[in-house]
């Protein structure tokens, strides 16, 4: 793709007065700048990570070993506030439910999609903005709101039921407190907050590429922001309406899911994974589109067989709808319904291994510098085949039946959202943090950031590969003896993982105090997309006169 | 998993060598019990279907049904790895040959329309390879037909209450026992009061529900898990091969002491089941009504870690 545009800085002296920055608080807090939104998003990312990972870590320090006791001396200590006494047990299911919620909605979401789908859809396809500056704002603002409730919910220790919410452990009986509620009205808020920058992107997308830019033109970033964006259109309402029945069923005497009253607990799971198996592929697409273009970029060669690339995502997105009840083969469904369900799920390994193999071909002959974001990419194909076979397995409804629910569940949708999606996130942040601080990461601490990330993840997860094979149920805050050495070995890699994102904090440290500026195509001319055009940082107002695609 | 097996006995020796674990090897002779259900005493019988320290395989399997399982897994498994070992190998090959040192100028091919035939169509037939004998597996599992016993599951928060259709009033829970209360030989968070005793080798038919919130009744040695959820009745069958002690947990959140309502099952021959059942609905009978404990034994874990 060759790209003519407009010399910037001639541009921008041309037009200054176009380029006037708002006042601090006028910037921040009413933007409708689509990378200042952007940068909002993955600020607000990066503290709901940090949070979720804390969690994380207090989950492997009390279950490092049998009998822990970190949740009573520290969790129930320093994190209850309710003031009702604090049940161990309770604890660290509202535990398990705030770390899920958190690294799903306040994490992965808000980095790849708001994050860095606000910063570069509009630049990647010349657009001005997005679509709609006001709704993407208010697509923000609903996010801290939501984080708040959410957070309330964890400090009241209200909400013990783990991400998938099932009633009637969720309804007003199990769990009465308010702390419930206030995680489900979250998650109507981030729900809303998704649907609304779905709309967004769809329309930006579907609109305001410029001239020339045809679908088949459309970088892969793009194409997997457009997929993402149709499974959350489809998705989340199905979410809202479910919540919304658990929520009239813990508030307004409905019996949705309470089989007394004639509801059926059975219809939540299914309105829950209707959204739930479209939402991990809403959480791994975006990080396939962001690893397709730092592969081509440092194998130096246009990304191998890009349209197969493009509708094999599309296909992903198509497939994720229909395989939903494979969370539910021991829910009682009917045999016939379960081989249905495995069948539709073996088939989503075929659009799968067309990627992992297409960004193997991008490198074969190609001519591979092993840069950070090279080197997170490369990593990310390794845990996602590792995540994918595992996923092969659990297919299997015969397997699943001794399977389900074990750690072996847990490693497999590590392997493809916390080492994938998250693999992802860092790809991408290596990438273009010069593009978006103009400043240059130190590229020592990032490889160091990246080897103790990919020694200390694998050292986690893969382990409980072995506790979920041996039986090791999920969400126990203690476990039978036998299972205490993959245990300590799963909680020391996530010791380490936890060392690496301090030096992750320091790469941050080094970079935004970093005295070195990066040009605005700082990877050369094997980085071929359009916001490598202008410069780093990109000016307040990009492409006012719109690029022109040959 | 017979070779995962070996893998994970030298893993266990090295792991051993490496932590300095002794008290996380376990004896390769299974410890012995003589457990009592409803006050009846059992036979006494090896602890067969528990976890090893260190095991990093399927538990070994005790039913027809978990066999097959381990079947299946063993082939899907070799496939997985040699994929993985494939997948990698090509990344390793790509970073050593094509690194900028070694192939300073990329060969911009991007297209093969038969390498991409190739890798859409093989994993199609590796797919159906997989699941012609998995097809095979779940319509087996659900073969509940004709069986030999019936036994109403029905989960509470947080026990276990297990019911004899085949005789009358024998019902009876079946909650943990507190790590201070246990017996030698006997594991923490696996071990419970009355024991589901089963005959083995005779189809036996579980009808699982639940009082309150959904658990899962789950026993990885026998192949067995179902969900039990209030308002439905969910049945699966299982069929042991030998008398043993079975363990499982209940494997679906359903509370503060979700970790704390093992399955434990003991599994006699047909004519010691018999003996055991008759001798316990006696004793039912009795009583009338199934004595239910205090909600108190259940609250272990009101405020403190209990040890």
């Amino acid at each position: 793709m060759s790209v003519t545009t407009h010399d910037d800085h001639a541009h921008h002296d041309a037009h200054a007065h176009h380029d006037h920055k708002p006042g601090f608080f006028r910037r921040w807090f009413f933007s409708t700048n689509h990378k200042d939104i952007g940068t909002l998003y993955l600020i607000f990312a990066f503290v709901g990570g940090t949070t979720g990972a804390v969690l994380s870590e207090i989950m492997r320090a009390q279950l490092l070993h049998p009998h822990g006791v970190v949740i009573n001396d520290v969790a129930c200590r320093y994190m209850h506030f309710n003031t009702t006494g604090c049940q161990v047990g309770q604890e660290w299911n509202t535990i398990v439910t705030t770390h899920g919620l958190l690294m799903i909605f306040f994490s992965v979401m808000p980095a790849l999609i708001g994050g860095f789908g606000n910063w570069f859809i509009p630049l990647m396809i010349g657009a001005p903005d997005m679509a709609f500056p006001r709704l993407n704002n208010i697509s923000f603002w609903l996010l801290p709101p939501a984080f708040a409730l959410i957070v309330t919910g964890l400090l009241l220790g209200d909400s013990g039921t783990g991400w998938t919410l099932y009633p009637p452990l969720s309804n007003s009986v199990y769990q009465p407190g308010i702390g419930m509620d206030c995680t489900l009205f979250a998650l109507h808020l981030a729900g809303i907050s998704s649907l609304l920058g779905a709309l967004n992107f769809i329309t930006t997308i579907f609109n305001m590429r410029a001239p020339g830019m045809t679908l088949h033109k459309m970088p892969l970033f793009i194409w997997a922001m457009l997929v993402t964006a149709f499974l959350l259109l489809l998705s989340i309402p199905v979410l809202a309406g479910a919540i919304t029945m658990l929520i009239c069923d813990r508030n307004f005497g409905t019996s949705f899911f309470e089989p007394a009253g004639g509801g059926d607990p059975v219809l939540f799971e299914h309105l829950f994974w209707f959204f739930g198996h479209p939402e991990v592929y809403i959480m791994i697409l975006p990080a396939f589109g962001i690893i397709s273009h730092v592969i081509s970029t440092f194998s130096k060669k246009p990304i191998f067989g890009y349209l197969g690339m493009a509708y094999a995502m599309v296909a992903i997105g198509v497939i994720g709808f229909v395989v939903w009840a494979h969370h539910m083969f021991v829910s009682g469904i009917s045999v016939d319904t379960r081989a249905y369900f495995m069948a539709a799920t073996l088939v989503i390994a075929v659009p799968t291994g067309i990627k992992i193999f297409s960004w193997i071909a991008t490198m074969w002959g190609g001519s591979i510098e092993f840069t950070v974001p090279m080197l997170w990419a490369i990593g990310f194909i390794f845990v996602f085949t590792v995540g994918g076979v595992t996923g092969i397995v659990l297919a299997n409804a015969g397997l699943d039946q001794v399977l389900h629910n074990t750690y072996f569940v847990i490693a497999h949708f590590h392997y493809v959202l916390s080492l994938g999606a998250v693999f992802g996130i860092f790809c991408g942040f290596y990438f273009w943090i010069g593009k978006m601080s103009g400043r240059q990461y130190p590229e020592f601490w990032g490889k160091v950031h990246f080897w103790l990330t990919f020694i200390g993840v694998n050292l986690t997860f893969f382990p409980q590969h072995f506790l979920g094979a041996a039986g090791m149920p999920r969400r126990y805050p203690d476990y039978p003896s036998a299972f205490a050495g993959w245990n300590y070995v799963s909680s020391m890699g996530a010791f380490l993982s936890g060392f690496a994102f301090l030096v992750f904090f320091y790469v941050l440290y080094r970079t935004f105090t970093s005295k070195e500026h990066v040009a605005a195509n700082y990877w050369g001319d094997s980085a071929t997309t359009l916001e490598w055009t202008v410069s780093s940082p990109p000016p307040f107002h990009t492409f006012e006169e719109l690029p022109l695609i040959d | 998993m017979r070779v995962a097996g070996r893998l994970g006995a030298g893993l266990t020796l090295l792991a051993n060598l490496a932590l300095a674990a002794p008290a996380l090897a376990a004896g390769a002779a299974p410890v012995i019990l003589a457990r009592s259900s409803e006050g009846v005493k059992l036979p006494p019988e090896p602890v067969l279907g528990h976890p090893l320290p260190w095991e990093i395989g399927l538990q070994p399997g005790f039913s027809p049904v978990k066999r097959d399982m381990i079947a299946l897994n063993d082939m899907v498994l070799w496939i997985i790895i040699l994929i993985t070992i494939f997948v990698a190998a090509l990344l390793v090959w790509v970073m050593w040959r094509y690194n900028a040192k070694r192939n300073p100028h990329p060969n911009l091919t991007a297209h093969n329309t038969f390498l991409e035939i190739a890798w859409t169509l093989i994993p199609i037939l590796i797919l159906v390879a997989i699941a012609i004998p998995s097809f095979r597996l779940v319509f087996y599992e659900n073969n509940t037909a004709h069986p030999k016993l019936i036994v109403n599951v029905t989960a509470h928060q947080w026990y276990w209450e297990y019911g004899y259709p085949n005789a009358k009033g024998l019902d009876f829970i079946s909650a943990i026992i507190p790590g201070d209360k246990l017996k030698s030989g006997e594991a923490r968070l696996l071990t419970a009061s009355n024991p589901l005793v089963l005959p083995v080798g005779e189809d036996v038919r579980f009808l699982i529900t639940s009082a309150d919130v959904i658990h899962s009744f789950f026993i990885p040695s026998l192949g067995v898990q179902r969900y039990a959820i209030p308002g439905r009745t969910i049945q699966t069958w299982v069929r042991i091969d030998k008398p043993g002690i079975y363990e499982g947990e209940c494997n679906q959140i359903c509370g503060t002491n979700h970790s704390r309502m093992p399955i434990d099952i003991v599994a006699v021959t047909p004519a010691q089941f018999k003996v055991w059942q008759a001798a316990a609905a006696k004793q039912a009978s009795a009583a009338l009504i199934p004595a239910l404990p205090a909600r108190s034994q259940f609250a272990f874990n009101t405020s403190t870690t209990q040890r």
